[in-house]
């Protein structure tokens, strides 16, 4: 695929992206969010399993804490202050992906995604079977965040469009912020550490660390994604740190293409997509989706972000016959 | 003895009941190409393992400039200048030449931190690399991705890798495997102009490479080194005739 086709289709995104408020109905301004949203959650788990080479397979427990942080933060009556309870978030996300990568990254293979689910699930029956936030009823985040600087309000998240908004800055500034990590020299370790990890440390990287780097910082940005999350919707519950939301962001990635992030956009949106045409057609949806999944991982190897590249190569094989 | 770079002495490794390296002690010099042989099992990869932190040895300590390293892991010596090469081609397959050789490069930088700066616009980095590139004399094919280059070719990458990391002791493992008498004359050559400024330990099979090009050969045989000193001491032991180079089997004159 030419350089060139490949920037006019993500300007063709982005316009699309910045014009669908204005044009489509509000349900499904709310859903292009929700995509927007999930796309960052899978950008963050892309930097662990496509440039890293880390299948985490518990990466919506640091979507589903700094969700709680948000609804923890928000009192019973009033908004919580966004530049204040954005960055709590994201830090505690970080922090406790810090954490439990500090032990997972001590297994490797099938064991790495053995634990990194057994730590979700301890988070997930943390908030499940306690009520520090609300048990298995979850709990509601009764007003937006506010953006309120000292009396001064720039924009006003209970507004559709400004929320929608926001969440667009954020998803553009997550990924702008991570290919460029990707092309600096910790991405360039990173990227060594999945294609050859013994070579790295023969050649003098203590590869440990910069693993558990890259784990903390996934884990922040998911929690950016889980923030937003239970901002938008308004309402967090167990199931955000669900196994079962821990499968879906890793399809996304799966489905999308690795180690690019446009890929993992891509998976993000298609996810979305399906479930909602799906749903609507026959409540067995996931028996579908599941079909669509295991078509996509047979017949499109390097995932949506592969079909471009193979779509203008068709015409020449065609053509050769 | 104050010009070895690096010491081992009384070496001993146990797998269990199996005992791979048994007091082995062998010394490199600076500007001495030294050469470890021995048959099939004789524990050459296993000592080489021990010299770069790959395996912690049972028994016995590892001098780097008369410092002790043996508790060190194999990042932290490649650090202090150790560089090692594996018995089968260990590359970044889907890099450029330039890639590979820049990320060893890389290793060598304080600030590999850095997440915001392009990788690929640090010049210091870069002309590190591009050197050692010349040096084993790839400069030709430095964009070119190592998953399609030949076996020869790779091994040659390999030694840049190596020397990327400025590396003063280097612990080659077979690099001559697999390779044409043409390929093997080039390595050899090579490995000789590293000589230098360098100390070089050659596991090798190619007994014609190594009477060529070491100025020490060590012998090992069941673990345990046998023999060990100039190329003509090595010709002469009876001991190693008998034991590695069989009975009939006549060393090239």
């Amino acid at each position: 695929m030419s350089a060139s086709f490949n920037t006019f289709l993500k300007l063709l995104v982005l316009a699309l992206v910045l014009a669908f408020p204005f044009v489509g109905s509000a349900f499904y301004t709310e859903l292009v969010a929700k995509g927007l949203i999930l796309a960052i959650f899978a950008m963050s788990l892309d930097l662990l399993v496509g440039v890293t080479g880390l299948v985490s397979f518990g990466h919506a427990a640091y979507f589903g804490v700094a969700a709680y942080v948000l609804a923890l933060l928000t009192p019973k009556y009033q908004a919580a202050n966004l530049w204040l309870s954005l960055p709590v978030a994201v830090l505690v996300a970080g922090l406790v992906a810090l954490l439990v990568g500090f032990f997972v990254l001590r297994t490797r293979g099938i064991y790495f995604i053995m634990v990194t689910l057994a730590f979700a699930q301890m988070a997930y029956y943390i908030f499940h079977d306690t009520d520090l936030g609300g048990g298995s009823d979850g709990i509601y985040v009764n007003f937006k965040p506010s953006a309120a600087i000292a009396g001064w309000t720039p924009f006003d998240l209970d507004q559709p469009k400004a929320l929608y908004f926001f969440i667009l800055v954020c998803a553009l500034a997550v990924y702008g912020g991570l290919r460029r990590l990707k092309e600096s020299s910790f991405g360039s370790i990173l990227q060594g550490i999945r294609d050859n990890e013994s070579r790295m440390l023969a050649m003098g990287y203590a590869t440990y660390r910069y693993k558990l780097a890259a784990f903390a910082v996934a884990g922040a940005l998911a929690g950016v994604a889980g923030y937003l999350y239970g901002a938008l919707y308004g309402f967090v519950t167990p199931e955000y740190l669900s196994w079962h939301q821990s499968g879906n962001v890793l399809l996304m990635v799966i489905l999308g293409g690795m180690g690019n992030f446009g890929g993992a956009v891509a998976g993000a949106f298609a996810f979305v997509a399906m479930q909602e045409f799906f749903a609507a057609w026959t409540k067995h949806w996931q028996l579908l989706m599941g079909a669509v999944i295991v078509g996509a991982v047979l017949f499109l190897p390097g995932g949506i972000s592969a079909l471009p590249a193979r779509l203008k190569r068709k015409p020449r094989e065609s053509a050769d016959e | 003895m104050s010009d070895a770079l690096l010491r081992a002495e009384g070496l001993t490794r146990r797998f269990g009941g199996l005992t791979a390296n048994q007091d082995v002690s062998l010394s490199l010099k600076r500007g001495e190409l030294h050469a470890l042989v021995g048959p099939n099992g004789a524990g050459k990869s296993t000592c080489i393992n021990l010299l770069s932190g790959d395996l912690a040895p049972s028994a016995g300590r590892i001098l780097f400039e008369g410092r002790d390293i043996t508790g060190l892991a194999s990042h932290q010596r490649s650090l202090a200048g150790i560089g090692r090469s594996y018995q089968r081609s260990n590359v970044f397959m889907p890099f450029s030449v330039f890639e590979n050789v820049r990320l060893a490069a890389q290793s060598r930088r304080p600030r590999a931190w850095r997440v915001w700066a392009k990788a690929l616009e640090d010049r210091a980095i870069n002309e590190r690399a591009e050197a050692a590139i010349a040096e084993v004399g790839l400069a030709a094919q430095r964009a070119r991705i190592v998953g399609e280059m030949s076996h020869g070719e790779r091994r040659q990458l390999e030694v840049a890798m190596v020397l990327a990391t400025d590396a003063r002791v280097l612990l080659f493992d077979e690099p001559l495997a697999g390779m044409g008498a043409e390929e093997s004359m080039k390595m050899v050559e090579l490995l000789r102009r590293l000589t230098t400024d360098r100390a070089i330990l050659l596991v090798e099979h190619d007994m014609d490479a190594v009477f060529a090009a070491a100025q020490t050969i060590t012998v090992m045989v069941n673990g345990q080194v046998l023999e060990s000193g100039a190329p003509q001491q090595i010709r002469a032991s009876a001991a190693v005739r008998e034991a590695y180079l069989g009975d009939d089997e006549v060393v090239h004159e």
